[in-house]
Formats: C-alpha cells, structure tokens, sequence
C-alpha cells in the first residue's frame, strides 16, 4: 500500500491501529480499523478525507489527547502514551491561543513552560515570528489581528518549540478563500526552508495538492482505513495551473469519489433509519 | 500633553465629567424649584454638611468603619470562594458534590441572616465581617466554576502539546482564562456587599455609614443621611471602577463582560 522507497527507518509507525467509541445508544462505534502507515522525517504527509472518516481521530491519537483501542503508534520508535512537546499541534480554531499575552508571549509559551530562559526563548520568538511573516507584531494581542494572522501564530507557536513532528487539523478550514490561498502558499514557503515533518489533516484536494509530499486518502468511515498514498513529485512553490498540479489533483479526485459518495450514502441511510 | 493623552481626555474623561455635573446640576434643580422642602436639601448643603462632617472627623470615621467592614468581609469570602470554584469547576465529582450547599445557600439573602449573625456573633464586628463573607462567597464560587467550564478545551490541549505540566496549565492557562469571569463575580459580589453592611449596620451597630443613615432618621438630621447616602455612592463607583479596569486587563482590550 505504502509506495515510497526509502532508506531511512520511519519517523512515525501507526501500527494495526483501531479506535472504537461508546456511541450514546450503547453501541460500539468503530471509527478506525487496522491502519497502518508510516511517515519518514521530512515527509509533509497530508491526510485526505471525507467528512466522518476519522482523520481527526487519526490526529487526536497521535497528538495524545486519546488512546487506540487497539494497535500502537510510535515516533521514533518510542510507543506514544500521551501528549508531549515533540507534537505540536496547530488547531483549526484560534481559541487554542491565550488572549491574555502578546503574539511574542504566546510564541514564547512552551519554551517558558520547558524552562528556556529569557533570552534565549525571546530571540528564538521574534525569529519565529519573522520566518512566519508577523516581524513588528509583536506587541499586538491576538484578538487584535486577522484570522490569518492569529493561524500565523499558532504556527510559530508550534516550531519555535521544535517538535518532531508538526500536526495540523484544517488550520486553514475557517479562513476565508484569498486568505487560505495566501496562508497555504506561505506555510509551503516556510516548510521549503525547514523541512520539518508533518501530519497535514485536510478535505481539500488543492490544498493537498499544494502541500504534500505525500497524501494520505482515508476511505468513507465507519471502520475507516487508508485507500491508498499518492507521492507529489513537484519540487519548489506549487501553482494550480502547472500541468503536473493538475495531473496529481486528478489522480487524487479518481481516488477520493468513490469515498465521497459512499460517505453520503452512509449519511443518507443514517438518518433515514434515524 | 501630546495629541493621544488630548484625545483620551476629550474622548473619555470630559464626557464622564459632563456626566456627573449633569447629575448634579438636576439634583439642584429638583431639590431647588421643584422640591422646595427641608426634606429634600441641594446638593451644595449636603456637600456644606459633608465638609463639617469630614472636618469634625466624623465622616471619616463611620466611613472607614463601613469601609473596613466590607474590605474584610469581601477578601475573607473571596478567599473561600474562588478555591472552591477552582476545585467546583475543575472535578466534576466536587461540583456534584458541592451543588446542594451552593445552589440551597445562595438563595437566602445575607440580609435574611442578619438576626441570626447578631446572635452568633453579636453587634460588633464579626457579625458584619460574616454577613460580607457570606453575601460573597457563593456569587464568587458559581462565576469562577462557570469560568473554568468555559475555557475552550483546545487551550488546555495546546498547552499540553507545548509541554506545560499539569501544575504549569492550572496556573498560566486555566487561572488567566477564566480570570474575566472571576472578576465578574467579584464585581457583583462587591456590588452586594454595600447593600448587606448598610442593613446590617441598620439594624444592629454602633458605627458606620448605615447607623449614621438611621439615627438620621430617629434625629431627622436629612443632611446627615443625604451625606452617608452620596459617599456609598461614591465609594460604590470607585470599587466598581477598579474592576472594570482589572477585567478589562486581562481580557484584552475586546472583553465583552466589561
């Protein structure tokens, strides 16, 4: 299933993972089921799905905030038992930043927590905040800048703890189109530079498209598992008129339709048997 | 003075200044020519009064009297309150576990307990400092709870997922986020507690500015009950004022609740 070759041990195993829930009627719920996959250091893994297919849940296990009811996850090669700083998660909403501080305090938050002193966190901060286009926003508060920008910080907030691997939920999801467009061309900037690993949660075939080095696509839940990975070879900045872009979009569609519809099968049958 | 400090002044201070002579000027004008009587004096009379009273010492004196009453009522109740509504809101079993006393308690007023405070503690301090407490603690208890449940689960995720232990999340996470809502509660409960010392110092005390108000009545010395009367007011405004300023500090300039 997995189609790429490579030398070096993974990253990031998910082996034979599950995750079933108590549904409110008494019923287990099985949202995932046997998946496995790897992701080698460096990867931009982006997971594509349709609505209900368990790709947060896919996120939340790994991230720590649950546990798999069956398999194991491991990052480098230690088995994940929780959160930790080497997962650092961008969320799809700004509530996740602390209104109280300043966009450099709220960058500053986790190497305060973990003991950095001053200096130290505060140059790492104000570097961060530049790489991710806020230089002169320091000062500002979060509820005094644009959806895109408060994004802008969850994301340097993120890297300037150097995790080992960066999570991302839709955190484009509630942005309006120009902004989205800008913010994915921008993160595809700064990753071309760092070339830090991450797991890229995502509906969006062009997003995906224009982030990936990989993408992931999930079938149509319940019982939910990997379809099949397609690797984007188009190096440097990505446009949605190249020719390759287009190529590797159709390819994903062809994959994805079928689980879209199944999808809406399933939703249909759900609530007319409700 | 440069031109923002100009602004500020014109834009803020001026109005609120306008706002108080107007309350003023009609004041006079009721007292004055719609009034006429000895019952209801001007407001310079009673400011006349005020400075004789203050010059005397003895508005100075039955105010502080009021004034430490509250002060101590209120941190002794906040004290209590907002540890309790930390733990309510943090442990869902404490909440349950803890609700029949605060849902039952809150609903008998402080000045209900008045009898009950004099017998216990008699007409000196502890019956007041008591009836403060009480009147506080569970308006502070239900805001904090109600700000901890509110905290959006995606702050505490982050701070997990930025290495803060769970000591470092309660302080620098949990504390900050629900500290607007704390205020709030602190806000009314403060609001409260002018209400409970001048009934209870009504009804049984030897000093403060609700005695004062009713040997005014027994004596009809209006001016004095007018006096006792403006300086809750003012010191009613002045609390209210440092509030508002907190919880607008530490829920940003876009705070809704302030």
């Amino acid at each position: 299933m997995n189609d790429m070759q490579s030398s070096l041990p993974p990253l990031l195993t998910f082996s034979d993972v599950g995750k079933s829930y108590q549904a409110l009627n008494g019923i287990a719920y099985q949202a995932i089921r046997g998946f496995n996959l790897d992701i080698t250091e460096g990867d931009f893994f982006c997971l594509l799905g349709p609505t209900g297919c368990g790709k947060t849940t896919i996120l939340s296990m790994l991230a720590g905030f649950e546990m798999p009811t069956s398999g194991s996850i491991r990052l480098a090669g230690e088995t994940i038992q929780g959160t930790s700083a080497d997962r650092g998660v961008v969320f799809q909403s700004h509530d996740s930043l602390y209104p109280w501080l300043t966009a450099l305090e709220n960058v500053e938050f986790g190497l305060r927590m973990r003991g950095v002193d001053k200096a130290t966190r505060r140059e790492r901060a104000i570097q961060q905040l530049r790489i991710v286009g806020l230089a002169g926003q320091e000062k500002k508060h979060p509820q005094e800048l644009s959806g895109g920008m408060k994004q802008r910080i969850q994301i340097a907030r993120v890297l300037a703890n150097r995790p080992k691997i960066l999570l991302m939920d839709e955190p484009f999801a509630a942005l309006d189109a120009q902004t989205r467009n800008l913010m994915q061309q921008e993160l595809r900037r700064i990753w071309l530079e760092d070339r830090v690993s991450v797991l890229f949660i995502t509906h969006d075939i062009d997003e995906a498209v224009t982030l990936g080095t990989h993408i992931g696509v999930m079938q149509a839940g319940p019982a939910s598992n990997l379809k099949g990975i397609v690797r984007v070879e188009i190096d440097g900045e990505r446009e949605r008129t190249q020719s390759s872009f287009i190529e590797h979009y159709r390819q994903v569609h062809a994959m994805i339709r079928d689980e879209v519809d199944k999808s809406r099968r399933h939703e249909l049958s759900q609530s007319a048997g409700a | 003075m440069n031109n923002g400090t100009l602004h500020k002044v014109l834009t803020h201070y001026v109005p609120y200044l306008l706002g108080f002579a107007l309350l003023f000027a009609t004041w006079h004008i009721v007292a004055v020519y719609s009034f006429k009587s000895v019952l209801f004096p001007p407001p310079l009379a009673v400011l006349r009064k005020a400075a004789e009273l203050t010059a005397s010492g003895v508005l100075i004196e039955q105010a502080s009297v009021s004034l430490a009453r509250i002060a101590a009522g209120f941190l002794l109740g906040v004290s209590i309150g907002i540890p309790i509504g930390l733990l309510m809101g943090s442990f869902s079993f404490l909440k349950k576990l803890l609700e029949p006393f605060t849902e039952f308690l809150r609903f008998i007023p402080s000045v209900a307990l008045i009898s009950v405070a004099v017998i216990w503690f008699g007409i000196g301090e502890e019956s007041k400092i008591f009836l403060i407490a009480y009147g506080t603690v569970f308006i502070v208890i239900l805001n904090t709870a109600a700000g901890v449940l509110s905290i959006h689960p995606d702050k505490l995720r982050a701070a997990r997922t930025l290495g803060a232990s769970p000591r470092q999340i309660f302080f620098f996470v949990a504390l900050p986020a629900a500290m607007p809502e704390i205020l709030t509660g602190l806000r009314i409960a403060m609001g409260n507690s002018f209400t409970t010392i001048v009934a209870a110092e009504m009804i049984a005390a030897d000093r403060g500015l609700g005695q004062m108000l009713w040997t005014g009545r027994l004596f009809m010395l209006i001016e004095e009950i007018f006096v006792s009367l403006l300086v809750l007011g003012l010191a009613g405004f002045a609390a209210d004022r440092l509030f508002r300023v907190a919880i607008t500090k530490f829920g940003g300039k876009y705070s809704v609740v302030a």
